[in-house]
C-alpha cells in the first residue's frame, strides 16, 4: 500500500506557479486584451447630500468611454437602481439598511461610491474622475460608538436611534445568579477597529459574449456562487447566463466574502453596455475606505463566582459599531456573544447587544469574525477574577472548563448558522497542561524575579478560545478521472492562499489511490461547480474537504464496479495502487484508472488506440442495453456534505511580553500555540495558518486601528500610516503544539483551522502587558485594546497618578 | 488633448522590448499591462508593501514607485526572470516551495526579488540579518516565520 498523505506535510503544488510569477490574480485576467479601465468617484465626506452631480466635462476626456451615476442605474434594468442586497436577514435586524451601487441621494461614509468612469486606461479614467463636480449639502456625521448611541444625529433618518439589531439569548436567570455569588465584578471594555488588509484588494473584470448571449465575470471574491446569483439578479440574466470564474486570490481574510460590492455590479453593467471587456482594480487607499474593517465594540460584563473563581453568572451587553450600512447582517455580533463563552461552562448566561449604524466604512467579518471580541471579553474577565481572588489565572480557567466527558455540550444558545451552540468533541484540561508547559507558565515567576533582578519587567498572558468552524448549509465536490488516468476535481468554495489545491488533492489520492501528481483541484468557478457556499467560517476544509472525500469514495466505487467486471474478480478483492486496480496478491491483474474510464463510457467513434476499446463493437454485453438502466456514462463521483452543525475547534495562546520601563516598547519574548483542529491533513499548512493568525493578532493587538475622526475621515489610510506588522513586529519563532481531538461530525474527523491564530490576540496581549507593568503599578488596568507603546505610556501616567494619589 | 509619448527601450530578464509610454507611466504598470509580465504584483502604490519589487541593474527597487521612462535602457529582472536556464526553480524560489514560504503568493514576487539581491550582497546571513532582509516587505498570510526560514534555505542552497 501507497503511505496515506492524510497527516503528512506535503509540499504545496499551487507553488510552482506562484513562484515563477506564473499566478493568474484578477488583475492578470484579459491582460492580453484590450481592456477597458474604470475609476470610481468616491464621497470625501461622511455624511452629506448629494444636490447634484455634473459629469459634462467628463466626456471630452480623450479616451474615456462611460460615465454612470445613480440616474443611469436603471436604464441596466430597474432592480440596479434599487438597494444593494441585505445577505443575512435576521429576525432581530428590524432596520438593515444597504447603500446602491452608487450613492443615491446621499452619502454615508468617506469612500462610499458615487460615479463609475470607464476609459482606455486607469489613469484616463482617473483623470476623468477628476473632473465630476459634485455639489454637496454637508450633514453631522456619526463617529464612534458613543456618538451612534446618544443618537443626537441619525445616520439614516428612518432608523431611530442608530439601533439595526437589538438582540438578546439567555440561559437561566444571570442577573439573579450574580446578585446570589459570593463575589461579583463589573468590567468596561473596548476594542478598536482593524481590517483584514489582503494584499491585493477587491477587483473585478466581465466580458459580455453578444455570441453566446454570456457574461463571464472574474472576480477576487470569496463565494463565486454567491456573486453570480447576486449579478444575475441585478442584471436581469438567468443564472445560467452567467458564469463567474475566481482566479488566483490574493488574500481575503474575511473582507472578500461580502458581495456583491458596487463594482461587481457596475463592471458587468458596463461591459454589456459597451461591449467590451472592463476590468476594475481596487488601489489600496480605496481599500481602506470603501471595503470593510471589523472589530469595533464597546462591551460592559457584570459577573458572580464563588471563592474558586467558578462562574454562578455571566451578563454581557455590548454594542457593536457596522458602519454606515449592514449587508452582511448580525453574524459578527451574534459570533460575539455565543463564542464569547470559550471552553467555559458559565452556569447561567445572558447576553444583549445593540448593532449600531455610524458614518463610517461598514463591518463585515475579518478573521476571527467576531470570536476576538469576546474571547477578549471573557478572557479579561477570568483575569480579573483571578485578580480579584488571588488565585492563580490557569486555575481560575480551569475550574470553568467543560470536561472531556461532558460532550457533546450545548451552551443553551443559537449559534450564527441558526443551529445549537453544541461543542462537539475537545479536552480543555489537557489543552491547558499542554500550554502551560509550552510557555513555562509554572517557572514563569522565576523567570520573573531573574529579569527584575536586571531591571527588566515581564509579564505572561494566557488566554483559551472555542471556534465554530464548518459551517452549513453544505459544500459539494466532482471528481472525474479521464481517460489518461489524470483526476480533475472541482470544488465550488474559493481559495485565497489556503493550500486547497494540495489539501484536497491529498484527500483525493488517499480515498481513490491515484497518485497524488495526477490530481488536479479547480475551486471557485461556477461552470465546473454551481452548486456552493463560500470559503468564511474556517469552513474550507471540514466542508469542501468532507465533500471531496464523499465524491471520491463514489466514483471509487464505481472504479471498482467497473474494474472488477473486467478483471473478472470481486470487488472486495481488489485494491488501487499509484492509479493501478489489481487483485490482491496477484499484481499481474490489474487495470489503470484511465483504462477503467475508458470503459465506463461507451462510444460510437474511435479518435485513438485507446477509445477504440470502448466502441460498441469492442465491450459490453450485447444483450443489455450499452449504458445500463442505473447507471450513467463516465468515470465521475458527484457529492455534497451537509453537517447538522457546526464542529468546535479549540486553542490556547501564551505570551511573555517585556515592557520597557521607560519608552513602554513592547516585546514579545515568548508566544506559545496549543490548537486542536481535530485530524490535521498538512501539518505544514496548519502551522502556516497559525503563524499568519498570529502576526494578524499581534497586529490587531499592539498596533492597528482605524483612526477616524470626529469628522468621519480615516486619517490612517495608508500602509504608511496603518501599522501592519513587518518581520521586525511578529515574535521570531512561535511553539506550536497539537491536540487532536476528532471531530464526530464529518468523515475525516477535522476541524477548521483557518482563523484560530487571531482570536485569543488581544485577550492575551492584553493580560501580558498588564502583568508586566504589574510589577511596578499593583493595581495597573488594561480595558481597551489595541495598545501601542504610545498608549502604554499614557496608561502608566494616568494610572500612576490614580495609585498614588 | 492626447498624452505626449516617450519611447523607450526596457531590457526586462534578458529581453529588449521597445515601448511608446506616456512619462506618467509606471514601470509596475509597463511591466505588467504593456509587457504583460504579471507576476510583479502592486500591493500598495505607495512603495511601502513591497510586493512590486523588482531589481533594476540588479538593486531592489520599488517599480510602483519608479517610472518605465526612468528605466530606460536599464536591466530589469522580474520575477519571471528568477528560475534557472533549464526552467527549474532558482534556489530563493525553491527555498519557499521547500520552506511553506508562502501562501496567496501576491506578495511573493517582491520578497524572491528581495532576497535574491540580498543573498548577492550578503549570500551567508546570520539570522538576524536573514530577518532584516526581509524586513521592508509586508506579508499578511505567513507570519513571516517560514519567510525568513526560507532565507536561510536559500543561502544553504547556494543562490
Amino acid at each position: 500500500m501507497t503511505t496515506k498523505l492524510m497527516g503528512q506535510a506535503v509540499q504545496r503544488v499551487e507553488d510552482q506557479r506562484f513562484l515563477r510569477g506564473l499566478g493568474r490574480y484578477v488583475d492578470d485576467v484579459a491582460v492580453e486584451q484590450d481592456v477597458l479601465h474604470a475609476a470610481v468617484l468616491r464621497s470625501p465626506h461622511a455624511h452629506a447630500r448629494i444636490l447634484d452631480i455634473d459629469v459634462s466635462e467628463v466626456l471630452d476626456v480623450e479616451g474615456v468611454h462611460a460615465v454612470y451615476t445613480y440616474d443611469d442605474l436603471a436604464s441596466c434594468t430597474p432592480q440596479m437602481a434599487e438597494p444593494l442586497p441585505l445577505l443575512i436577514p435576521h429576525p432581530s435586524l428590524t432596520h438593515g439598511r444597504t447603500q446602491h451601487a452608487l450613492a443615491k441621494d446621499e452619502v454615508n461614509y468617506v469612500g462610499e461610491a458615487i460615479a463609475f468612469v470607464v476609459a482606455d486606461d486607469r489613469y484616463v479614467a482617473e483623470d476623468a474622475v477628476g473632473r465630476i463636480r459634485v455639489d454637496y449639502e454637508l450633514l453631522p456625521p456619526v463617529v464612534g460608538v458613543e456618538a451612534a448611541r446618544a443618537a443626537a444625529v441619525l445616520v439614516h433618518d428612518d432608523v431611530p436611534g442608530n439601533v439595526a439589531a437589538r438582540m438578546e439569548q439567555s440561559v437561566g436567570d444571570a442577573p439573579a445568579a450574580i446578585a446570589a455569588a459570593p463575589h461579583r465584578l463589573a468590567l468596561d471594555l473596548t476594542v478598536e477597529r482593524s481590517a483584514c488588509m489582503p494584499m491585493e484588494g477587491r477587483g473585478t473584470v466581465a466580458r459580455w459574449d453578444p455570441d453566446l448571449n454570456r457574461l463571464q465575470v472574474w472576480t477576487s471574491t470569496q463565494s463565486s456562487t454567491g456573486v453570480r446569483a447576486a449579478v444575475a439578479v441585478k442584471m436581469g440574466l438567468d443564472l445560467g447566463q452567467v458564469d463567474v470564474i475566481t482566479p488566483d486570490v490574493g488574500g481575503g481574510f474575511g473582507v472578500k466574502i461580502n458581495h456583491p460590492w458596487p463594482e461587481e455590479l457596475l463592471v458587468p453593467m458596463a461591459a454589456r453596455a459597451l461591449g467590451r471587456t472592463v476590468k476594475f482594480t481596487e488601489d489600496r487607499r480605496e481599500h481602506f475606505i470603501s471595503s470593510a474593517h471589523e472589530r469595533g465594540q464597546v462591551q460592559h460584563i457584570e459577573v458572580g463566582f464563588d471563592d474558586d473563581g467558578r462562574l454562578h453568572g455571566l451578563d454581557v451587553e455590548f454594542w457593536h459599531d457596522h458602519g454606515a450600512f449592514i449587508p452582511y447582517g448580525l453574524i459578527v455580533p451574534i459570533i460575539t456573544s455565543t463564542q464569547l463563552l470559550g471552553p467555559y461552562k458559565p452556569q447561567s448566561y445572558r447576553v444583549r447587544f445593540e448593532s449600531l449604524y455610524t458614518n463610517t466604512v461598514m463591518v463585515t467579518p475579518y478573521r476571527g469574525a467576531g470570536r476576538p471580541q469576546g474571547c477578549y471579553a471573557m478572557e479579561r474577565t477570568m483575569d480579573a477574577i483571578a485578580d480579584y481572588l488571588g488565585k492563580d489565572r490557569a486555575e481560575v480557567r480551569a475550574v470553568n472548563f467543560i470536561q472531556p466527558d461532558e460532550f457533546p455540550f450545548d451552551q443553551g444558545l443559537v449559534f450564527q448558522d441558526g443551529r445549537e451552540l453544541e461543542y462537539d468533541s475537545g479536552d480543555y484540561p489537557a489543552m491547558l497542561e499542554k500550554t502551560k508547559a509550552l510557555v513555562g507558565w509554572d517557572e514563569f515567576p522565576a523567570f520573573r524575579a531573574e529579569m527584575a533582578a536586571e531591571g527588566r519587567q515581564v509579564g505572561i498572558g494566557l488566554a483559551c478560545y472555542v471556534e465554530g468552524t464548518g459551517v452549513g448549509p453544505y459544500e459539494g465536490a466532482h471528481v472525474h478521472i479521464e481517460t489518461n488516468g489524470k483526476v480533475k476535481v472541482a470544488t465550488g468554495l474559493t481559495t485565497q492562499g489556503q493550500g486547497h489545491a494540495t489539501v484536497f488533492a491529498q484527500l483525493v489520492a488517499d480515498e481513490l489511490g491515484c497518485s497524488f501528481e495526477d490530481v488536479e483541484v479547480v475551486t471557485g468557478d461556477t461552470r465546473r461547480m454551481p452548486y456552493a457556499v463560500g470559503t468564511f467560517a474556517s469552513r474550507a476544509a471540514v466542508m469542501s474537504g468532507s465533500a471531496i472525500h464523499l465524491a471520491a469514495k463514489r466514483a471509487k466505487e464505481k472504479v471498482l464496479r467497473i474494474a472488477a467486471e473486467a478483471l473478472e474478480a470481486d470487488e472486495k478483492d481488489l485494491q488501487i495502487v499509484d492509479g493501478v486496480v489489481s487483485v490482491k496478491g496477484s499484481p499481474g491483474t490489474s487495470i489503470d484508472l484511465g483504462t477503467v474510464s475508458v470503459l465506463s463510457n461507451p462510444l460510437r467513434y474511435a479518435f485513438d488506440e485507446k477509445s477504440k476499446a470502448a466502441t460498441q463493437f469492442s465491450i459490453g454485453d450485447p444483450g443489455k442495453p450499452p449504458v445500463a438502466e442505473d447507471d450513467e456514462p463516465g468515470l465521475e463521483g458527484k457529492d455534497f456534505y451537509s453537517p447538522e452543525r457546526a464542529t468546535f475547534a479549540s486553542g490556547m495562546h501564551a505570551v511573555i511580553v517585556e515592557t520597557d520601563p521607560e519608552t513602554a516598547e513592547i516585546t514579545i519574548l515568548k508566544y506559545a500555540v496549543v490548537h486542536d483542529c481535530g485530524h490535521l491533513i498538512n501539518p505544514m499548512i496548519v502551522e502556516g495558518q497559525i503563524h499568519g493568525g498570529v502576526a494578524q493578532g499581534v497586529g490587531g493587538a499592539l498596533y492597528e486601528r482605524m483612526a477616524y475622526d470626529e469628522s468621519g475621515q480615516l486619517l490612517n489610510a495608508s500602509f504608511m500610516d496603518f501599522l501592519m506588522p513587518y518581520v521586525t513586529e511578529v515574535p521570531d519563532g512561535i511553539d506550536i503544539d497539537h491536540l487532536e481531538t476528532p471531530s464526530p461530525l464529518n468523515p475525516l474527523g477535522i476541524k477548521g483551522a483557518g482563523e484560530a491564530g487571531v482570536i485569543p490576540s488581544a485577550a492575551v496581549f492584553a493580560a501580558a502587558v498588564e502583568d508586566a507593568e504589574r510589577g511596578r503599578l499593583p493595581d495597573f488596568t488594561i480595558r481597551a485594546m489595541p495598545i501601542s507603546p504610545s498608549e502604554l505610556f499614557h496608561l502608566r501616567e494616568s494610572q500612576g497618578q490614580e495609585q498614588t494619589s | 488633448m492626447s498624452e505626449e509619448l516617450h519611447d523607450v527601450r526596457l531590457m526586462v530578464n534578458g529581453a529588449t522590448h521597445e515601448l511608446r509610454v506616456p512619462a506618467r507611466r509606471l514601470l509596475s504598470d509597463a511591466l505588467r499591462h504593456d509587457l504583460r509580465l504579471t507576476g510583479t504584483h502592486v500591493g500598495c502604490e505607495h512603495g511601502v508593501c513591497g510586493a512590486c519589487t523588482v531589481l533594476v541593474d540588479g538593486a531592489p527597487m520599488r517599480s510602483c514607485l519608479m517610472f518605465a521612462v526612468s528605466a530606460e535602457g536599464a536591466e530589469v529582472t522580474t520575477v519571471e526572470g528568477l528560475a534557472n536556464p533549464d526552467g527549474s526553480l532558482g534556489p530563493v524560489q525553491q527555498a519557499f516551495a521547500e520552506c511553506h514560504g508562502l501562501q496567496c503568493g501576491f506578495c511573493t514576487p517582491g520578497f524572491l526579488t528581495t532576497i535574491t539581491a540580498g543573498l548577492r550582497e550578503n549570500p551567508t546571513p546570520t539570522h538576524e540579518e536573514a530577518r532584516e532582509m526581509v524586513a521592508g516587505n509586508l506579508c499578511r498570510c505567513t507570519g513571516y516565520q517560514n519567510i525568513v526560514k526560507a532565507v536561510e534555505r536559500a543561502a544553504e542552497l547556494g543562490s
